[in-house]
C-alpha cells in the first residue's frame, strides 16, 4: 500500500534524541511524525495546481502586511506634497487612501516592488484556483466522497474573488472608483432592496466617505480570515480522503501510489514554494502592475478608455458589456434588466452551476460509488463537453469584456465584435459541447482500436499469397490497463409505462424524466474492450503475427519495401 | 493746451472722442487678444507653391479652389493648424475610404507642409500654427495637465494616452509619438471625432499643461515593462503568459520523473 523505506538504523544524536523525547513526551509527537511523515501523495504535476495557489496566499500575506504599514485607509481629503514625486501628481487634491499609494510607491523603499509582488501574486492565487478546479472538474476528482471539499474550494473562489475586487478598490484611484461605481450599480439594481443596499454598503449616497474604511477590513481581515480557515478545512480533507490518482497499473479504489510526505514532498513542495515565490518576486520587479498614478485620484466624473476590472472580474464587465439597454417601469419603480440579468443573475446562474455541479452530476447518474480514481477526461465525454461549453461561455464574456481593446488592435469595428459575441454567447457553448462531446468519442475509439490491434509499426509485410499487410505490435499489459480500465456506465434503465395487466404505474413520468438525463450523460458511449473482445481481436489477428506459419511465407520488409515502390513506380 | 480745452465743447468732439476709443479699444485688442500666433508671415511665393501641390494632391476630394465635393469637406477656413496636424501626420492625402484616416508616414516634407497650410489659410482665417513656445512642455504644469487631461480627454485616449476605441471602427490614436506641435493642433482644430478644444475651452496655458503631462508619460515606468499600459486586462494576459505559464513548466519539471 505504501512505499516502504526501511533505511538501516543510525546512532541517533543523543542531543536530537532528547528533544525528540521531550516533545514526544509532552505533545505525542511521534504519533504526529509516523502520520504523517508517512503519508502517501501520488506525484503528477498537475496536483501541484493548489499548491501554487496556497503559495500565491502566502505571499499575499506577506506582502500584504507590509503594504498595511504605509497604507492610510482613510478617504480624508489632502493634497499630494508639491516636493514629492511623481511630478503629475504634485498639489493635486485627493483622498489619503491614494496619497498613502502614491507615496508608498515612489518614497517608501521597496514599496512599489511590494506592491508589484501583491498584486502579481493576487493574479495567479485567482488564476491558480481556477486551473486548479479545472483539473479538478474535468478528472472527476469532486465525485463521492469529496463533494463537499468542492464545495470549501469553491467558496475559496468566491472568498478569492472578493478579496481581489476589495483589494483592487482600496487605492481610491480612478479605476478603482469605477469598479465600486459599478457594484454600487449592480446593488441598485436589484428590486425592492436595491437602493437601501447601496445605502448600507456605501454609508449614504455613493461614494460617501465609509467604503475604503469599510473595505479595509474586509480587505485585510475578514476575507483572508475566512481564506485561511478554510484552507485549513480543504488541506484537512484532503488527508482525510487522501489523494486522488491518475488509474494506471497497480492503482485501485483502495490504495494510494505514490510517495511519503517525508522527505520525498515536503523536499519538493518546500521547494516548490521557492519557485513560486521567485517567479512573483521577478514579475513584481520588473513587469509594471496597476501604476494607480497614471489613473488619478478618484473622481466621480471621469472614467478613463479601457477601464476594466482584474481579469478574474472581466466576465462580469463583459456580460455587462454585452447586454442591451432594457428597462421596465412597473408602478412607477424602473426594474434595470439592463444591470439586473448581467450582473445578478447570470452571475449567480454560473456560479450555482459552478458550485452544485458535483450534486447534479451525482443525481442525474446515480453514481453513489465512491472514486479515488481520477477518470480522463475523454472517457467522460458529456462532463467533459458540459465542462468546455461551460469555458466557452466564460471566454465569450471576457472577450466582451475586452471588447474595446480587440476593436483597436485587431482594427475591427466596436459594435461589430459587440454583436458578433451576443451570438458567439448563445451558440459557442452549444458548438463547443457537441464538437468536444464528437472529439472525446473519436479518442475513446482511438483508445479501443489500440487495445484491440495494437501499435502500428510501419513494417508492410507481404506474404506469398499476394496479401500485404501491416504488423501490429500488441500493448504490453500495463498500457492496456489504462486503456482498458474504466467504466463506462449505461443509461437508467426503468420499467415500463404499463404493469402485466395493462395498468398504468404510479411515478412513471418521474422515473421517464431522470431517465432523460441519465440518456443526456450516458446515451452515446463507447465501451471499453472487455477481455473477451480482446481474445477475439488476437485470434483474428494471428495471422498478424510473426513468424508467419507455412501458409503465409514472410518476405523480408526491406523486400516488400522495394516491392511497393517498384508497383507505385 | 488751450485750444484743446476750447474745443472740448465743439459738438463734433463726442465724435472725435468715439473714434479715438475705438481705435484705443481695436489697439489694446489686438495686441492682448489671444490670436493664433503665425510662426512667419507666409510669402506669396509660399502661397503660390502651395496652390501648385494643392490642385495636384489635394484638389480630387477638395475641389480646385478647396471648396469641398461629394468625397471631401471644405478646407476653407480650417486654418493652417488643421493643414499641417492632418498633413505632418500623414493623414492627408487619405490611403483609403476609411470610418477615419489612418496617421502614416508623411507624404510631404516640412517645407511642403508649411506651403500646403499657408495656401489653406490664405483662403479664409483659421487657426495657425502654434509657436514654439506655445507647445513646449517645459513650461507647462504636467500634474494640472493630468487633472485636465483625465477630465477631457481620457475617456477616449486612456489614462496616459494609450488610446482607446470608439464606434464603428473609429478609434482615438495613441499620443505617444505626437510632437508637443501636433498634439496642440489637434486639440485646437479637433480632427476627425475628436472635438474641439478651441481657447475659451481649453486656455493655451492648459493646452501646453496638457502637452507636458503626456510628454512625462514618456519617461521611463517605474514598475519596470509598462506592459502597453493598457490596464488590468494587458497585466491579466501578462499574468497568464509569463506567470501561470511558467509555474505550470515548474510543476511538469517537479511531477516529472516518478510514478
Amino acid at each position: 500500500m505504501t512505499a516502504a523505506t526501511n533505511a538501516p538504523a543510525e546512532k541517533a544524536d543523543p542531543r536530537l534524541a532528547a528533544a525528540a523525547d521531550f516533545l514526544d513526551t509532552r505533545v505525542g509527537i511521534s504519533k504526529i511524525v509516523k502520520e504523517f511523515a508517512r503519508k502517501i501523495f501520488p506525484d503528477h504535476w498537475s496536483f501541484l495546481l493548489g499548491e501554487i495557489a496556497l503559495y500565491s496566499f502566502i505571499v499575499l500575506l506577506i506582502s500584504g502586511t507590509f503594504l498595511t504599514m504605509f497604507f492610510v485607509p482613510s478617504m480624508a481629503e489632502t493634497h499630494y506634497p508639491t516636493d514629492a514625486l511623481p511630478v503629475t501628481m504634485q498639489g493635486v487634491q485627493m483622498s489619503e487612501a491614494y496619497a498613502s499609494t502614491i507615496h508608498m510607491s515612489f518614497h517608501v523603499r521597496g514599496g512599489l516592488l511590494m506592491r508589484q509582488i501583491h498584486h502579481w501574486a493576487a493574479l495567479l492565487f485567482v488564476g491558480a484556483m481556477v486551473v486548479h478546479m479545472l483539473r479538478i472538474f474535468f478528472t472527476g476528482a469532486f465525485r463521492r466522497p469529496r463533494e463537499l471539499n468542492w464545495l470549501v474550494g469553491f467558496t475559496l473562489l468566491i472568498m478569492g474573488l472578493l478579496a481581489g475586487f476589495s483589494g483592487y478598490s482600496l487605492p481610491d484611484d480612478v479605476l478603482s472608483g469605477n469598479g465600486l461605481r459599478i457594484a454600487d450599480g449592480v446593488a441598485l439594481a436589484i428590486p425592492i432592496i436595491g437602493s437601501y443596499v447601496s445605502f448600507a454598503l456605501f454609508g449614504g449616497e455613493f461614494p460617501g466617505d465609509d467604503i475604503i474604511p469599510r473595505l479595509f477590513t474586509v480587505h485585510i481581515l475578514l476575507v483572508p480570515g475566512l481564506i485561511l480557515a478554510l484552507i485549513a478545512v480543504h488541506l484537512f480533507l484532503i488527508v482525510w480522503h487522501k489523494h486522488t490518482q491518475y488509474p494506471g497499473p497497480g492503482r485501485t479504489q483502495k490504495n494510494v501510489v505514490g510517495f511519503p510526505l517525508f522527505p520525498i514532498y515536503t523536499a519538493k513542495a518546500g521547494g516548490f514554494f521557492f519557485i513560486v515565490f521567485g517567479v512573483i518576486a521577478l514579475m513584481g520587479a520588473t513587469m509594471s502592475i496597476n501604476s494607480v498614478w497614471n489613473y488619478g485620484p478618484y473622481d466621480p466624473s471621469v472614467v478613463s478608455a479601457g477601464a476594466q476590472p482584474d481579469w478574474y472580474m472581466l466576465f462580469l464587465e463583459g456580460s455587462l458589456r454585452l447586454m442591451p439597454g432594457l428597462e421596465v417601469v412597473i408602478g412607477g419603480f424602473t426594474l434595470s434588466l439592463a444591470i439586473l440579468i448581467p450582473g445578478v443573475i447570470l452571475p449567480g446562474l454560473l456560479f450555482t452551476f459552478l458550485g452544485l455541479y458535483p450534486f447534479i452530476e451525482r443525481a442525474v447518474t446515480k453514481d453513489t460509488g465512491e472514486h479515488h480514481l481520477l477518470d480522463r477526461p475523454r472517457n467522460a465525454a458529456t462532463r467533459t463537453a458540459l465542462g468546455a461549453g461551460f469555458l466557452a461561455v466564460w471566454f465569450v464574456l471576457i472577450g466582451a469584456g475586452a471588447n474595446d481593446l480587440i476593436a483597436t488592435h485587431f482594427n475591427v469595428s466596436l459594435n461589430l465584435i459587440t454583436w458578433i459575441f451576443r451570438i458567439l454567447f448563445f451558440v459557442l457553448p452549444v458548438v463547443t459541447f457537441l464538437v468536444t462531446k464528437r472529439i472525446c468519442f473519436g479518442l475513446q475509439r482511438k483508445d479501443r482500436e489500440l487495445a484491440l490491434h495494437g501499435h502500428e509499426t510501419g513494417r508492410i509485410v507481404r506474404f506469398a499469397s499476394g496479401e500485404f499487410i501491416e504488423v501490429h505490435q500488441p500493448l504490453d499489459e500495463y498500457e492496456r490497463w489504462l486503456l482498458v480500465s474504466h467504466d463506462s456506465p449505461a443509461p437508467l434503465q426503468i420499467d415500463p409505462p404499463e404493469d402485466a395487466n395493462g395498468v398504468a404505474r404510479p411515478g412513471y413520468k418521474k422515473e421517464r424524466r431522470w431517465q432523460k438525463l441519465s440518456q443526456f450523460f450516458y446515451e452515446d458511449r463507447i465501451e471499453p474492450v472487455t477481455p473477451a473482445e480482446l481474445a477475439a481481436a488476437q485470434s483474428h489477428g494471428e495471422h498478424d503475427e510473426l513468424p508467419a506459419t507455412e501458409a503465409h511465407e514472410e518476405i523480408t520488409s526491406e523486400d516488400s519495401a522495394g516491392q511497393i515502390e517498384a508497383r507505385t513506380h | 493746451m488751450k485750444a484743446l480745452a476750447a474745443g472740448r465743447r465743439h459738438r463734433l468732439a463726442p465724435v472725435v472722442l468715439m473714434t479715438l476709443a475705438l481705435l484705443f479699444t481695436g489697439v489694446v485688442y489686438a495686441a492682448l487678444a489671444p490670436s493664433p500666433a503665425q510662426a512667419e508671415t507666409p510669402s506669396a511665393g509660399e502661397v503660390e507653391a502651395g496652390e501648385k501641390l494643392f490642385i495636384a494632391n489635394c484638389s480630387t476630394c477638395h475641389g480646385m479652389n478647396a471648396q469641398g465635393t461629394d468625397h471631401g469637406p471644405s478646407l476653407i477656413g480650417v486654418g493652417a493648424a488643421s493643414v499641417h496636424f492632418q498633413v505632418a501626420t500623414g493623414r492627408m492625402p487619405m490611403d483609403a475610404n476609411q470610418p477615419q484616416a489612418e496617421a502614416k508616414p508623411p507624404q510631404f516634407d516640412e517645407a511642403e507642409t508649411q506651403q500646403l497650410a499657408a495656401y489653406v489659410a490664405s483662403l479664409g482665417a483659421g487657426p495657425g500654427i502654434p509657436s514654439e513656445e506655445q507647445v513646449d512642455p517645459a513650461l507647462g504644469d504636467a500634474a494640472n495637465g493630468g487633472l485636465i487631461f483625465r477630465t477631457n480627454c481620457a475617456m477616449c485616449h486612456n489614462a496616459v494616452g494609450a488610446g482607446g476605441a470608439l464606434t464603428n471602427g473609429k478609434h482615438a490614436p495613441p499620443l505617444y509619438d505626437s510632437t508637443p506641435t501636433e498634439l496642440y493642433e489637434a486639440m485646437l482644430t479637433g480632427p476627425q471625432s475628436m472635438p474641439v478644444f478651441n481657447d475659451a475651452t481649453l486656455t493655451p496655458d492648459d493646452k501646453r499643461d496638457i502637452i507636458a503631462y503626456l510628454m512625462e508619460q514618456r519617461e521611463p515606468s517605474p514598475g519596470g515593462f509598462s506592459l502597453g499600459a493598457l490596464g488590468p486586462v494587458s497585466e491579466g494576459l501578462w499574468a497568464f503568459a509569463i506567470g501561470m505559464s511558467v509555474l505550470i513548466g515548474f510543476a511538469v519539471w517537479i511531477g516529472a520523473r516518478s510514478s
